[in-house]
């Protein structure tokens, strides 16, 4: 191309080429200074938020800043025979300061999360430390108590040096870094939070499992009706969808309660003895009933908006060419729905994954999942970074799945309603 | 869904049984709203059917319950209801506002990383809200917002743009940009021409984002759950510690005028998204 055609010029002599670049530009920063003012305000209330959560989970600044000097005396002690005089004479600083400044408890809080017997150690201390003389403060401390002379400890002091811990996340998981440093697992009879994960796991997925059975039929008869009755029909699904979580909570628990409607109906019909009625609530079932029959609109909607775009005329084709009824559902119209399958069971199940009103309220002790662990230290032992921690787990799971779903469907394909 | 005259047997018993488990499956859905209704009317204190009510005895029912709801000394459903409206309205203005200017900068073509800020927006609407709670407690605790009016209302925002962003995404794929162009052409200026042109075809979409707003912020509890101190207490966190503690009919009482809420939402729902498909020319 020569360079007289290849240049364009526009009216004011520029060339289009360059013209052009600058009105696309525009229109970028045109278009992205619309979306700025939401991003702005998600990532200061939202995002950041989230990012907190992370420093708070990991953040262990707390010892490391009531124990500065210990911890740089400590620096050159490698752990292995008692530490020299000057890291004794460190800790007896530190340690008359945080009693000064009314801070002891708490450190002594701390250390015994660490390694237990710390307590009453330091509290025989703080009594002895007040007559304590100048000058060879190891033999004074250690002489305080049998456990202070005992390396053990002051490798548990050392052990809480770093600014930065995984103990939160292992704690989460049941584990714990012992003396060697190694992670092992608590004791069978305590690993609690494993057994909450397991259960949030298997109610999320029989959830998700019993809500396609359940949804598939439906949105199928909604998809195949004609639009008057599917219209009315259609009702029954979003009235539920639109109704406040908390009213359908209270109405299964009148119903499921001991004295409640599905108990006395089973009484009528003789299934169970006036006397002897099942405890619907308060345990794993109460959860399972609820829980799918809140969600099963999540599951219907994403199937119905796939089976609506699927021709009849393809059934009809593949009867006449043979196919049995059967077979041609299982083989021409059941393939043409997974796009909707796997929408609705992602959504169903990163919402079951992360439920917390349902279970909180019908659940009982055996019914509740890892949200309500997650309040449970939120509101009642106020401890926000393991809190956090649980969160942030439960957050990746999310997220991965999240990433699932948008390979296969699209964030956007999104239908509501 | 006649069956035609040549089936076969076992596909007739096939189909009525298909017919047998929608029925369930739709009274599994819908039956138990509707247990609500008569038991708000009970004239005793118990949440059962008493023998008079199942023998349909007038003087087994009763308005204790919404008398109670309305004029009872103890109950804070008057203030809660106040709260609730007003942090839900301002809550969907706040998200309507805006989700619908960062729905049509998402959905102009030249929006640059398109797929990752989408994520961002909606974001809220996929992590679970026990999470987004305890994230936006330490943000408002931290702001000094905690347990005050504009903190929840903020928290609804966020919680609300996604539902707003999506539905008015929605409906501007359908959107026949020419009208714009030809709106500038004329001399309209882009104020003039979002507010004449832009606005009243999408507004169906703008709508219907916002009753999903409303509704989010209306039935939210997780997140008040964590932000709300007692002068901000809200419907749902009423209905909350009142199945915690204990079920009395009242809570029916409030439970039977939300569902009739819920379905006038649900009735303009429809309407608009009806409206909505008919301006953008999609028959089904």
């Amino acid at each position: 191309m020569s360079s007289e055609t290849g240049k364009i010029l526009t009216t004011d002599g520029i060339p289009l080429e360059v013209s052009l670049k600058k009105a696309e530009r525009k229109n970028k920063i045109k278009a992205f200074l619309l979306v700025a003012p939401l991003l702005l305000f998600l990532l200061i209330t939202y995002i950041f938020p989230i990012g907190d959560m992370l420093m708070r989970s990991v953040d262990d600044k707390m010892v490391t800043e009531m124990l500065p000097k210990t911890f740089k005396s400590m620096e050159k002690w490698d752990g292995n025979e008692m530490p020299p005089e000057e890291v004794f004479e460190a800790f007896y600083l530190d340690f008359q300061k945080l009693v000064e400044e009314k801070r002891d408890g708490k450190l002594s809080t701390q250390l015994n999360y660490t390694k237990n017997g710390f307590k009453s150690i330091l509290k025989k201390l703080r009594r002895k430390a007040k007559n304590f003389e100048e000058g060879n403060y190891k033999d004074q401390i250690m002489a305080v108590h049998k456990r202070w002379a005992d390396v053990e400890y002051w490798r548990a002091i050392k052990r809480r040096a770093p600014a930065f811990t995984s103990a939160k996340y292992l704690k989460g998981m049941d584990m714990y870094k012992n003396e060697e440093g190694e992670i092992v697992s608590v004791e069978e009879d305590r690993r609690i939070h494993r057994v909450l994960w397991l259960r949030t796991l298997e109610i999320a997925f029989f959830v998700t499992l019993l809500c396609f059975l359940m949804a598939y039929p439906i949105a199928h008869l909604l998809a195949t009706l004609p639009m008057k009755y599917s219209n009315l029909l259609m009702i029954c699904v979003l009235l539920p969808f639109w109704t406040s979580l908390l009213v359908r909570t209270a109405s299964w628990m009148i119903l499921l309660q001991q004295q409640g409607v599905v108990n006395d109906f089973f009484v009528m019909i003789g299934l169970v003895a006036d006397d002897n009625r099942p405890e619907m609530m308060y345990n794993k079932t109460g959860t399972y009933v609820a829980m799918t029959q809140i969600l099963l609109p999540f599951m219907v909607l994403p199937l119905y908006s796939v089976m609506k775009t699927i021709s009849p005329s393809l059934m009809r084709a593949g009867k006449s060419l043979g196919g049995t009824p059967f077979v041609t559902f299982w083989k021409v119209y059941f393939p043409l729905t997974i796009p909707g399958i796997g929408a609705g069971c992602l959504l169903v199940f990163i919402l079951a994954i992360g439920y917390y009103i349902t279970p909180a309220l019908v659940g009982g002790a055996s019914g509740t999942l890892i949200s309500n662990q997650i309040a449970f230290h939120m509101k009642s032992t106020l401890d926000w970074s393991f809190a956090s921690a649980m969160g942030l787990m439960l957050l990746a799971g999310v997220l991965a799945i999240y990433w699932v779903y948008n390979k296969l469907v699209g964030i956007d394909n999104i239908k509501l309603g | 869904m006649a069956l035609p005259k040549y089936t076969e047997p076992h596909y007739r018993i096939w189909h009525y049984v298909y017919i047998f488990i929608c029925t369930c499956v739709f009274f599994f859905l819908i039956a138990p709203l509707f247990v609500i209704f008569p038991l708000s009317f009970n004239a005793e204190e118990f949440l059962s059917f008493s023998e008079g009510m199942k023998n349909l005895d007038p003087d087994a029912f009763s308005l204790r319950w919404y008398k109670d709801m309305i004029y009872g000394t103890k109950n804070p459903w008057g203030l809660a209801a106040k709260n609730s409206f007003i942090i839900a309205i301002f809550a969907t203005l706040g998200s309507v506002l805006l989700g619908t200017v960062a729905a049509l900068g998402l959905s102009s073509r030249h929006m640059p990383y398109k797929g990752l800020i989408m994520a961002t927006l909606i974001s809220p609407m996929i992590v679970p809200l026990i999470i987004s709670g305890v994230a936006i407690f330490f943000f408002m605790a931290k702001a000094g917002l905690a347990a005050t009016h504009t903190g929840i209302v903020l928290a609804h925002i966020i919680l609300g743009t996604p539902f707003v962003v999506i539905t008015v995404t929605a409906t501007l794929s359908g959107f026949d940009h020419s009208v714009t162009r030809a709106a500038s052409s004329l001399g309209s200026d882009p104020v003039n021409t979002f507010m004449k042109i832009t606005l009243p075809l999408i507004l169906p979409g703008v709508i219907s984002g916002g009753l999903f707003a409303f509704v989010t912020s209306f039935d939210e509890v997780v997140v008040v759950l964590f932000l709300a101190g007692l002068e901000n207490t809200t419907i749902p966190i009423q209905m909350w510690t009142g199945l915690r503690e204990q079920l009395s009919p009242t809570i029916l009482a409030v439970a039977t005028c939300l569902i009739i809420l819920s379905t006038l939402i649900l009735v303009t729902a429809e309407l608009l998204r009806r409206r909505s498909e008919r301006l953008r020319g999609i028959n089904r």
